[in-house]
């Protein structure tokens, strides 16, 4: 025989699909669980997995499910290109691969008795989820709670229903905004950032936890900056091209870090000069 | 240190055999000299020297009989340790999804980790396997197969004791002449009534190979001489790399004119990353074979001179060819330095040889040195 007998880090681990909802038009959340559906895959908030459809290809999706119930893997994916496309045609019953879990998390259990301030563009709420879970699993632990998430139309709005739900709850602050809407919109249009200058945290003690596209994530942290939040209270999460997961392969080196085992997860403190710099 | 007479090689060769060695060395081939396996010191490049200069490597047949008359292969050792493809695994796809076998066989595969015995690994080599140690066999994540592969390696260096034409060892602390990591470091040293070697052990496993064969001790004017041609081997380097706050300047100046310039001239070709023996990069692809049902799942090669390297969804991270060339001297130069702790340059030359347009990295460190905007302490 001549493949690895190793066992290398670079096999996935078998993992089937429960189900498959589509969350809007381009983008739908995939449960997993083991062959025997009773192992459990323990993470925690931030961490992605890397998921492999076979003779297609292997991409980092961050993990979007509740820590607390790991036996059952939740992602939410945009389809934009070849492996999310194949990802969206997945049926329950079906068997996809898993690496993982991987990088570092949102410092949740490190900030308690801070307000937390929750940033989310687009499919960045996905991997912030988990993080909200955890806060709202242990409410009284945290000051105010703030959510602020913007998208690019309503109907881009993930995971619904669970925003409303949350919403009309008295513990926690939501706000939603959307790039453009046509008339049956009554919520804010604009920009995410615009709404960090009015809502209701406070500077000196909030920590910031942010994900969105690049631009989306520096024009965040100049609004925040503003507020009067320090640097080492703002937390990003990083996307880079990844291959491997592990440290190996190069791909995701952003500078000195490799954003797959040093982030994706940094605080903006240890980001900033290179998010300084174009074309890192 | 001892001294072993030339014919002494072949014994050298046949005890490593013996314990089970395939022994690897330099042989010429179609105009290059390339690390293959060896059967005997004949198969050796006996003779041959090589001329290197920016963009030119040509092979000569010297007037001597060395049999390491030659300063450096462009194939490094790298490929024995990290295989330019390697399967991972093999799957068939099945009506759920997939299984993983590794049960068919493809000839073209490469092999199983086994016993190697490199002969003739140059010092600035020896530091470049030191260097992927520090990638592969991490605290956190090792790569299996580098590891099996490493532990069963049997290493023979063979000092300069003249240096190529793009070598700037010297510089980077790397050679001319090993100080540890080896099982066993020869110096060849040449003589009109013919040349000999200076044999030293650098471990329990060289030191036993070493008893077994014909040597007698070498003459303190012997060891002089191979302390004089280490000497004259750094001295006669054509170039240097000043590495100062370099991992700083590099850092710090990314929009140094100076990239423009040699953006200008990069062909983003990859030539560099492929001949250097540090760099590591690599890619996954499921390859299908023609039912699309059997999948084989392999890692090759990659380059950060791609688009694709740094491609995400929207367009990739480093564009520009600027970025790109930057991306690959920042690393070696800067960043590697505080991923590992030390610069990921080993002053080999071969990047600078194998550029088809001649680029060099000592002159292009040295220029973005000049004019740098990083505000350096005082000594
Ligand atoms: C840590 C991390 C977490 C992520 N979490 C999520 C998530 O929760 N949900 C989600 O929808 N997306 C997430 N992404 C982005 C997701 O990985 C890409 O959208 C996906 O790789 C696109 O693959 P594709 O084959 O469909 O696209 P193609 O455009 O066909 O891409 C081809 C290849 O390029 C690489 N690539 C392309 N885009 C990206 C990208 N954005 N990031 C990294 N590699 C890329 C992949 O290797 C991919 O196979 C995450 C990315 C990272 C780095
Ligand atoms: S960067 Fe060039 S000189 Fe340095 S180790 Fe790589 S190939 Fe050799
Ligand atoms: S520096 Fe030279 S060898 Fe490297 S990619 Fe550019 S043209 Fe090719
Ligand atoms: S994804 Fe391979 S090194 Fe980070």
């Amino acid at each position: 025989m001549n493949t690895l007998t190793v066992e290398h880090p670079m096999i996935p681990k078998p993992y089937r699909v429960q189900s498959l909802r589509q969350e809007t038009l381009d983008t739908f959340t995939v449960e997993l669980s083991s062959i025997n559906g009773t192992s459990e895959l323990p993470f925690n908030p931030g961490q992605f997995n890397m998921l492999y459809m076979v003779g297609i290809g292997e991409i980092p999706i961050s993990i979007s499910g509740n820590p607390d119930e790991p036996r059952t893997l939740v992602h939410t994916t945009r389809s934009v290109g070849t492996v999310t496309k194949a990802m969206r045609k997945l049926r329950r019953g079906d068997v996809i691969g898993v690496r993982g879990p991987f990088g570092t998390n949102w410092p949740v259990d490190l900030v308690q008795g801070s307000d937390v301030v929750f940033v989310a563009g687009g499919i960045g709420l996905a991997p912030l989820r988990p993080a909200m879970y955890r806060v709202l699993s242990h409410r009284e632990k945290f000051g105010k709670v703030v959510l602020l998430y913007g998208t690019r139309s309503p109907a881009d709005i993930l995971y619904r229903k669970e925003l409303e739900h949350w919403r009309a709850r008295f513990d926690l602050e939501v706000y939603v905004t959307v790039d453009r809407a046509l008339r049956p919109w009554r919520g804010n249009v604009g920009v995410v950032t615009n709404l960090i200058s009015k809502s209701p945290f406070d500077p000196m003690s909030a920590v910031a936890m942010v994900c969105g596209p690049e631009v989306m994530m520096r024009f965040t942290v100049l609004e925040l900056q503003k507020r009067g939040l320090v640097n080492s209270s703002i937390y990003l999460s990083m996307e880079r091209n990844m291959k491997c997961g592990i440290g190996l392969c190069g791909h995701c080196q952003f500078g000195p870090e490799f954003v797959c085992r040093d982030g994706p997860v940094f605080s903006y403190d240890r980001v900033k000069d290179l998010l300084a710099k174009w074309e890192i | 240190m001892d001294r072993i007479e030339h014919s002494v090689i072949d014994s050298l060769l046949q005890a490593l055999q013996s314990r089970g060695y395939v022994t690897i060395g330099p042989t010429a081939r179609n105009g290059a000299i390339v690390c293959d396996e060896i059967h005997s010191a004949s198969d050796l490049p006996i003779g041959i020297t090589d001329e290197q200069s920016p963009a030119t490597y040509r092979l000569k047949s010297g007037n001597n009989h060395l049999s390491f008359g030659y300063v450096l292969s462009p194939v490094s050792w790298k490929r024995f340790l990290v295989p330019p493809v390697l399967t991972l695994f093999k799957a068939v796809k099945t009506s759920d999804g997939f299984r993983i076998t590794n049960e068919t066989s493809a000839p073209d595969t490469p092999p199983q980790p086994r016993k190697l015995a490199f002969i003739g690994v140059r010092p600035c080599d020896l530091q470049a396997l030191t260097l992927l140690d520090k990638v592969f066999l991490g605290d956190r994540y090792t790569d299996p197969y580098y590891k099996a592969q490493r532990e069963q390696l049997f290493l023979i260096v063979v000092n300069c004791t003249k240096a190529g034409g793009t070598c700037f060892c010297g510089s980077m602390g790397t050679g001319p002449t090993a100080k540890a990591g080896y099982d066993i470091a020869l110096t060849e040293m040449d003589r009109k009534e013919g040349a000999f070697f200076l044999i030293d052990s650098g471990s329990e496993k060289g030191a036993e190979v070493m008893r077994e064969l014909d040597r007698r001790k070498a003459a303190p004017e012997e060891i002089l001489a191979a302390d004089e041609a280490s000497v004259r081997t750094r001295a006669s380097m054509g170039r240097t790399l000043e590495t100062d706050h370099l991992k700083e300047i590099l850092a710090d100046n990314p929009e140094h004119p100076r990239w423009d310039v040699v953006a200008g001239r990069c062909l983003t070709c990859a030539n560099c990353t492929m001949v250097c023996p540090t760099c590591f990069c690599s890619t996954v692809e499921d390859v299908t074979d023609l039912t699309g049902k059997n999948v084989e799942r392999v890692r090759k090669w990659d380059s950060c001179f791609t688009m694709d390297f740094s491609y995400i969804h929207g367009g990739s991270v480093r564009a520009t060819p600027k970025s790109r060339y930057r991306q690959w001297v920042t690393h070696k130069l800067s960043s590697w330095v505080d991923q590992y702790g030390d610069f990921g340059c080993v002053g080999c030359g071969r990047c600078i040889t194998w550029c088809p347009v001649g680029i060099d990295i000592t002159e292009e460190a040295c220029a973005i040195r000049e004019n740098h905007q990083t505000v350096l302490p005082h000594p």
